[in-house]
């Protein structure tokens, strides 16, 4: 298997010294020999790929081909596909073949890119370590004994395992950015309402955001020009100019200023991981960037403020999964009340059934002051932090997680010491601003990202300088052993 | 022991949009189960809500039209439980910040008026419906109705009668028609009441604890039930029993009230603010442009009838009790026909005969113009009011006929000619010397008896103000 | 605050999810770390501090009444566990 760039492919397939049909054959043989070992894909649909690189080839031949057309790219199974199946991780959803698209899926539909199959998931992207899914845990290719991260553990171990060249992804707490640091790669999650939600199954509505998963800055980026947009399907999409996210990636970043919140830099982040950021920063500084002290007081707090909000909404959200119009239901049942009941016990893994419990308990009567009203408050005062914070610098920087990946089992019998690992990713998503993870070293062979945390619609820039380091770095260069064989 | 009723309502009212409230499926009614349920109203997973422009703008005309407080910022919020005709297992609703606040409503009940005080009217979607026994021990659920925008409207406990609620009620049916928000179907369920109902010891302030009756489509219905309800509470508390608070249901066959099943266990409902929707906000700009597009609200309308058309009350009311008559009212009056007159004819002759036809004014076969043109012959003194009733029965089935020629063919023209009348009354006061000299000796009555011979001797024909003119103008 | 066997119960049922006593137990030892964890907002002072409830302070944008979705129930009901004459069926419901 060849080790394939978004760019390398756009380019080969426009000079047609290749066809889609012959590189998406490529990546479903190599599909077929690494995802029995890796468990990256839910569903891998053949005739279906084939069929879209077919017809991509037509396309490029009569010279109508866009920058992605019959670059296979491969979609979270959270995302809607039409006559695809559509589980989001979940038993509930172990049937659902989706009638309709996405307006993620649609877009890369229209500029011809090939699905190359739908990626595991934690269920309802609940999870950090990809091992709530009810199709099996995903393995990090990077040490087969070692967890993704999540909940896009799928799309990262897929690209990583070279099986597809760039995948997307959503994040809600760190979904994104964690399983692109634990598997050398890098994922951007953009402004909240710069990617449709559309046909995005919901997990905690106020914080979802799809993004680009690649091996680069530059392949990000050309991800973000067919994701990003204005969706008139969703209430909560920004109306925001649309940018070539490709356009000044090669400028030079000299005079950038870079916060480092002392706060993730506390205890908590193992030595190692910290000395790689560190020496990331200094990278930065050689290409002409300045540092900046900055403070996210409340940093701390993301944590629990977020374990009320995301819960709350996932458990309306996930109401609708009552085994009455598509779906699980389960076999017997004695009436409509044990039907439910039972259809949600055994349609929900316990994740997901946790965090419906909390979220109903801090929503329920005599609770919603103290906790959801509370938590609402504390975002603002989060989302302050930040404000105050790119006063003094233009982007801000630190660990993506706070440590390199960990043994499957290890954390999943202790939900809060997993809930630890989206410390320093979480707030961006209170605060509805763009953070990014690009591979900045290894610690004992596994690789560590830096997380680059934007103002609003400051993609264009995060992606720049995510960029310019990977022009003088080969971090997300590395291949985990064997991937290509 | 004396009881006192206290009775507050929540309406449902339907709002005339082409489209739900937050998808564009169809909302139109009577259509084949489930075809009007788009992926949204099934709650697929990843569907999101987009609010209708035009549901908001009817919140707006109701606030307006019932001179409320309107939000310039309002929230959506999610009303959580579970039903099979509920799929997201959420009601999208407003919670904290409704679109339209405190407002009022006068109401009249008889010869006394009241005013009604509005809580709040929100905007939110209507569930399915379940046809229980669809299929043997099953429920079949159609999810067309999902989605269909209501503005529900909340009174306060204002009102202390069964004829005062059912007075309140029509008077808001009557409103929402009026303005436009919604057809009034009340047999389609477009306007659908939930009455809370306590009673308490006569004077005193502490109220009882209500029952709320749900759902209630029919003015008759709401009379009854709140009938039967006070009935039984006032038996419950004579007997030295409680009240639990409950939500009943009317069985209109029985009469009698019962609590749902489905509804005992107290509903902890977890509203939060809808993530999906963000803040609504309205500009008083756009509020002064509904308010300019808004037709004359029909208490203004009523006012100015009686002012400047010197129409009664009674006359007034019933010509603004609907759109659609006051619209008639005024299309008749234009070809400058006695505005009381008028009132009197389409209030009496033409309801009577809609009534009869079950037919509504919009769909008279008596046009406007046609009926103006009837009512001017009657005031120039072409036919008699008599001729006139004969006349309506005629162009009711055939409204082609031309009046003119009509009233030659049928020979209902008057005879206004004063000499030909003076001829018949001399006629007819030759023979009839005995009835002469009793209206001479005081008895008034003859003179109607003589007016009725003259009339007959015309055979109906002669116009009866000059007949009763003349023969005053003999026998003096 | 800590919760109880019974709170457990209660909310796994207005959840409609099925839980056995057991299950309640192990459930009430994860759910109270993790209130736990929530506990740590309570030393947060938030008087005049308005609540946030979306990431961006923009307003909700309005849709023309238009008809845009037309009958799709055939290709719907495909995916759904049971219906009749096409309507959903569920356990008898008594109101």
């Amino acid at each position: 298997m060849e080790d394939w760039s978004i760019k390398e492919l756009s380019s080969l397939l426009r000079e047609k010294k290749t066809s889609s049909v012959e590189i998406t054959t490529d990546y479903l043989q190599h599909i077929k020999k690494k995802n029995p070992e890796i468990n990256a894909f839910i569903t891998v649909d053949e005739n279906r790929s084939l069929a879209q690189a077919k017809l991509a080839d037509l396309k490029i031949q009569k010279g109508e081909g866009d920058v992605l057309t019959g670059v296979p790219i491969a979609q979270k199974d959270i995302f809607c596909a039409e006559d695809w199946l559509t589980t989001c991780g979940s038993k509930m959803l172990h049937n659902f073949i989706a009638p309709y698209d996405a307006t993620v899926v649609k877009k890369f539909n229209e500029v011809g890119a090939v699905n190359i199959g739908k990626t595991n998931m934690d269920e309802f992207a609940m999870g950090s370590s990809n091992e709530t899914s009810y199709f099996g845990g995903v393995k990090n290719p990077w040490d087969l004994t070692r967890v993704p991260g999540g909940s896009s553990g799928g799309s990262a171990a897929a690209i990583a395992a070279r099986m597809c060249p760039g995948a997307t992804a959503t994040d809600t707490g760190g979904s994104i950015r964690q399983p692109a640091s634990l598997c050398g790669l890098t994922g951007l999650k953009p402004t909240y309402g710069l990617v449709s939600r559309y046909g995005m199954i919901a997990f905690a509505s106020s914080l979802d955001q799809a993004g680009p998963m690649a091996k680069s800055s530059e392949d990000c980026a050309m991800m973000m020009n067919v994701m990003a947009g204005f969706d008139p399907k969703d209430s909560t999409s920004i109306d925001h100019k649309k940018e070539d996210y490709t356009k000044n990636i090669d400028q030079p970043i000299e005079g950038l200023k870079i916060g480092l919140p002392k706060e993730y830099f506390a205890d908590g982040l193992d030595s190692h991981v910290a000395k790689v950021i560190e020496s990331a920063i200094d990278q930065y500084k050689k290409l002409g960037a300045t540092i900046v002290d900055v403070s996210l007081p409340n940093t701390n707090l993301s944590i629990p403020v977020y374990y009320v909000l995301a819960p709350a909404e996932a458990s309306s959200n996930l109401s609708r999964y009552d085994g009455v119009r598509y779906g699980h239901r389960t076999s017997q049942y004695d009436d409509l009340m044990d039907m439910y009941c039972k259809t949600r016990q055994e349609g929900f893994g316990e994740e997901v059934k946790r965090r419906i419990l909390i979220g109903t308990y801090v929503l329920s009567a005599g609770y919603y002051d103290a906790y959801y009203l509370k938590a609402q408050q504390i975002r603002h005062l989060i989302s302050e932090d930040f404000k105050k914070a790119f006063q003094s610098c233009d982007l801000i920087m630190g660990p993506t997680a706070p440590s390199t990946a960990f043994k499957a089992n290890e954390k999943i019998d202790d939900p809060v010491t997993m809930y630890l690992q989206d410390i320093y990713t979480i707030a961006t998503n209170l605060a509805g601003l763009p953070g990014m993870s690009i591979p900045a070293g290894f610690v004992n062979k596994l690789p560590v990202g830096i997380q680059i945390i934007g103002n609003y619609f400051d993609e264009a820039r995060m992606l720049n300088v995510a960029h310019q380091f990977q022009k003088v770095t080969d971090w997300h260069k590395a291949i985990p052993e064997g991937a290509l064989s | 022991m004396s009881w006192d009723v206290v009775i507050g309502i929540e309406t449902h009212v339907q709002l005339q949009t082409k489209t739900k409230i937050f998808s564009g499926a169809s909302t139109a009614f009577g259509a084949e189960p489930n075809t009007q349920a788009c992926i949204l109203s099934i709650a697929l997973p990843g569907t999101l809500p987009v609010l209708n422009y035009e549901a908001v703008q009817c919140a707006i005309k109701f606030g307006l039209a019932t001179n409320a407080e309107i939000a310039s910022r309002s929230i959506f919020a999610r009303k959580n439980y579970f039903y099979p005709d509920l799929p997201k297992g959420y009601q999208i609703s407003q919670y904290e910040l409704p679109v339209v606040g405190k407002g009022s409503l006068e109401i009249e009940i008889g010869d006394i008026k009241k005013t009604v005080r509005i809580t709040r009217a929100h905007l939110e979607e209507d569930a399915g419906k379940s046809s229980h026994g669809a299929v043997q021990n099953g429920t079949g659920i159609d999810l067309n109705r999902a989605g269909t925008p209501l503005l529900e409207i909340v009174s306060e406990p204002d009102m202390t009668s069964a004829a005062e609620a059912v007075a309140y009620a029509k008077k808001l049916h009557e409103l929402v028609q009026w303005i436009g928000i919604c057809d009034g179907n009340m047999q389609e369920g477009s306007f659908r009441c939930d009455i809370n109902v306590s009673v308490k010891r006569a004077g005193t302030d502490k109220l009882g604890t209500r029952r709320e009756i749900k759902n209630l489509n029919s003015f008759k219905f709401i009379e009854q039930a709140i009938h039967a309800e006070t009935q039984w509470q006032i038996e419950m508390l004579e007997e030295g029993k409680t009240i639990q608070q409950a939500t009943v249901l009317f069985n209109p066959e029985t009469g009698e009230t019962r609590a749902m099943r489905s509804k005992e266990e107290a509903n902890d409902y977890r509203y939060f603010p809808d993530p999906d929707l963000l803040p609504l906000e309205i500009s008083d700009e756009k509020i002064n442009q509904i308010k300019e597009s808004m037709t004359e609200l029909p208490h203004l309308m009523k006012a100015r009838l009686e002012r400047d058309y010197q129409l009664s009350s009674y006359d007034a009311s019933g010509i603004t009790s609907d759109k659609h008559v006051a619209d008639y009212f005024f299309a008749t009056l234009k070809e400058g026909v006695e505005p009381k007159q008028i009132a009197n004819w389409i209030l009496g002759q033409l309801f009577s005969k809609l009534n009869e036809h079950n037919l509504s004014i919009e769909h008279s076969p008596i046009k406007p113009q046609v009926l103006s043109l009837l009512l001017k012959r009657i005031q120039d003194g072409t036919i008699s009011n008599n001729g006139a009733k004969q006349l309506f029965e005629k162009l009711w089935t055939n409204s082609d006929l031309e009046i003119d020629a009509l009233i030659e063919s049928e020979g209902l023209k008057q005879v206004s000619d004063s000499g030909l009348i003076e001829t018949m009354i001399d006629e007819v006061l030759k023979n009839n010397q005995t009835m002469v000299d009793e209206y001479r000796s005081g008895k008034e009555k003859a003179f109607n008896a003589l007016v009725g011979q003259i009339m007959k001797a015309s055979k109906g024909k002669a116009n009866p103000g000059q007949v009763n003119e003349l023969l005053r103008k003999k026998l003096s | 605050m800590s919760i109880t066997h019974d709170e457990i119960k209660k909310i796994a049922h207005l959840a409609r999810i099925k839980i056995t006593e057991e299950e309640a137990d192990a459930t009430l030892k994860k759910l109270s770390g993790i209130l736990n964890l929530i506990e740590d907002m309570k030393k947060v002072d938030t008087t005049n501090i308005s609540p946030m409830s979306h990431a961006q302070s923009v307003t909700q944008r309005l849709r023309d009444d238009v008809v845009t979705e037309t009958n799709q129930r055939e290709k719907l009901q495909k995916i759904a566990p049971e219906v009749s004459g096409g309507l959903y069926i569920v356990p008898q419901v008594i109101e």
